[in-house]
């Protein structure tokens, strides 16, 4: 089966030895997706790694780049403003819904059910829009930054969020009614793709998977990171660890996580957005002609991708101090000194440095814990990253739980355990 | 997190002991190539366990990461015995750092195919090398053979 099949979704080939229907052994083989991150990571200046992080899991790539830019951190000693703090966690929150939203519609449309999958996927687009709003890019986001991210919330964000978030709640309650208790659905995932708890553990798993075996698991609780450990929400766990309980526990977080969205959004300090922007060439211009001293107090208006970069957000969503961050617009169009701090950042070989060590950050992931462990040697490049995909760990078990089965579960163990290639094969 | 760091001969040893202890989830094993700063053994290979609870879910003790010092000869075992998911593990550092296992004579590349020729994240792999392109593989006599070129056949 594999790795071009219509009912599977990425590329992967299962090895199946057959007994009429049933399935007696079973051989996973991977790679066709990699693309060697981990040997371009070490070639690259910290900061270029983030794009490259996108492709990992690019379901949810607001989780990657926030997981190794909180390792790179951890490294350099710098905690990032309380602000950027919560809009990482909104960024990611939202990245966990698109997730487990594409990984019950594409489970459920291998089952035969289209109709969840237009819905779910149309709920997924109301969500690309916010991602799209905030970072500029669907899915090669690149949102955050070593020592922050890359900008503030746009204008009217909340009110868009909210609506948003009301279109998503109807398309799970849609999809909830039109899954949970029908007949042809249950046959399919109730009992099918089991796993216990101690094998989940001995294999590493974690995430939903793990939660689904009745394991309440979560980096978020057990290792908190960011603002987790100030905001509420439940750790939904299933009890058979089946098909069946993988599907609800990911609707149940896809409503925590909208709670905790709407919990940042409430609880956020303020940014400031008063003072109206100036064209950055105009500004530029003054710079060149020496008039820095009217520069001093006005925001740089740049282009769409450098917008909400301006000095008034800068403040509130960056850590300070030059060396790890790029510096606010104005002081580079208006200061020398900025000017310089600008140049020796982005210049090859220069750019930011970070000591020498090595840390280790996990963060959960739509899938499960997902870990950076990142080496430096001092240089302006990593020494090495490694990523541990919670992708991997899932797939290795994978056949214990097709094997003695019927060939028509593999397709919806498959589609339940959310196998996504650009992070399993990396 | 607690760094313990172990003389190799004494890895599986130690592993045996922490699983014994309770740390039942072997969270990662990976490797480093410290060749490029000039260290001998090159590698170092990380091991790193957690113990999880599985009523609350939370760690019961902290982490630990066991680490060794290993050179190309294979003297580290493999640790499947302790947690199946080392297997795949292993798999992948042999695939991508060319450490081989002892107790593990035919081990098999996790990502790459098995004519890729190297271990590319060893610092001395180049970046930019190219690899031969593969043909179709031939598949064993009793095997399905997929990659056959279609045949003419005279219909009746």
């Amino acid at each position: 089966m594999g790795p071009q099949h219509p009912a599977m979704h990425g590329v992967i080939r299962l090895i199946l030895g057959l007994d009429g229907e049933r399935v007696k052994s079973s051989e996973v083989e991977i790679g066709y997706l990699h693309r060697a991150f981990e040997k371009h990571a070490e070639a690259e200046p910290w900061n270029n790694v983030v794009p490259y992080t996108d492709r990992l899991n690019y379901v949810s790539p607001l989780i990657n780049g926030t997981g190794y830019c909180l390792a790179v951190e951890k490294l350099l000693g710098v905690t990032i403003p309380e602000r950027g703090q919560y809009l990482r966690v909104v960024a990611c929150e939202l990245s966990r819904v698109t997730d487990h939203l594409t990984c019950v519609a594409a489970s459920a449309m291998e089952l035969g059910a289209f109709t969840v999958f237009l819905y779910l996927i149309k709920a997924r687009e109301y969500l690309y829009q916010l991602v799209d709003d905030l970072t500029g890019a669907r899915v090669t986001t690149s949102y955050c930054r070593v020592g922050g991210v890359k900008a503030d919330l746009p204008d009217d964000f909340q009110r868009k969020c909210l609506a948003a978030f009301a279109g998503v709640r109807e398309a799970v309650r849609d999809a909830d009614r039109l899954l949970t208790r029908n007949r042809i659905f249950m046959d399919r995932v109730e009992g099918t793709g089991v796993l216990s708890r101690e094998d989940a553990v001995a294999y590493g798993i974690t995430g939903p998977f793990l939660r689904s075996t009745g394991v309440p698991y979560d980096v978020r609780r057990s290792h908190p990171y960011l603002v987790y450990d100030r905001l509420e929400f439940e750790v939904p766990v299933g009890s058979a660890g089946d098909n069946f309980d993988r599907y609800l526990v990911r609707l149940a977080e896809i409503e925590q996580s909208m709670r905790i969205v709407e919990q940042c959004l409430r609880l956020m300090p303020k940014g400031s957005h008063s003072l109206p922007p100036m064209d950055a060439s105009e500004m530029a211009d003054l710079g060149k002609q020496g008039k820095t001293a009217e520069l001093v107090d006005r925001t740089a208006g740049t282009c769409k991708t450098l917008e909400g970069a301006d000095r008034n957000t800068h403040d509130h969503i960056r850590a300070g101090g030059p060396g790890a961050v790029l510096p606010p617009k104005e002081e580079v169009y208006g200061s020398i000194e900025g000017l310089m701090n600008h140049f020796e950042q982005v210049m090859w070989t220069w750019g930011l440095k970070v000591p020498a060590g090595e840390a280790y950050v996990p963060v959960e992931g739509g899938n499960g814990e997902l870990g950076f462990h990142i080496v430096s040697d001092g240089k302006n490049k990593p020494y090495r990253v490694r990523c541990r995909p919670p992708c991997l760990f899932i797939m290795a078990a994978l056949p214990k739980m097709l094997n003695g089965g019927y060939v028509a579960d593999v397709v919806a163990t498959f589609g339940s355990v959310n196998m996504i290639a650009g992070e399993l094969d990396r | 997190m607690d760094i313990r760091k172990i003389e190799t001969a004494l890895v599986f040893e130690t592993l045996k002991g922490l699983k014994d202890q309770g740390y039942n989830m072997l969270v990662d094993l990976t490797a480093v190539d410290n060749s490029a700063r000039g260290r001998a053994p090159r590698f170092e290979v990380v091991y790193r366990v957690a113990s999880l609870d599985l009523g609350t879910g939370l760690e019961t003790k902290p982490r630990v990461e066991v680490r060794c010092e290993v050179g190309s000869d294979p003297v580290l075992r493999s640790a499947r015995s302790l947690w199946p998911i080392a297997d795949w593990l292993e798999r992948e550092v042999w695939d991508m750092f060319g450490i081989p296992f002892a107790d593990r004579p035919d081990i098999k590349r996790l990502l790459l195919y098995e004519e890729f020729v190297g271990h590319p994240l060893r610092k001395d792999y180049p970046i930019a090398k190219r690899q031969p392109l593969m043909g179709p593989r031939e598949e064993p006599e009793d095997g399905v053979n997929l990659n056959r070129v279609r045949q003419k056949v005279d219909y009746e």
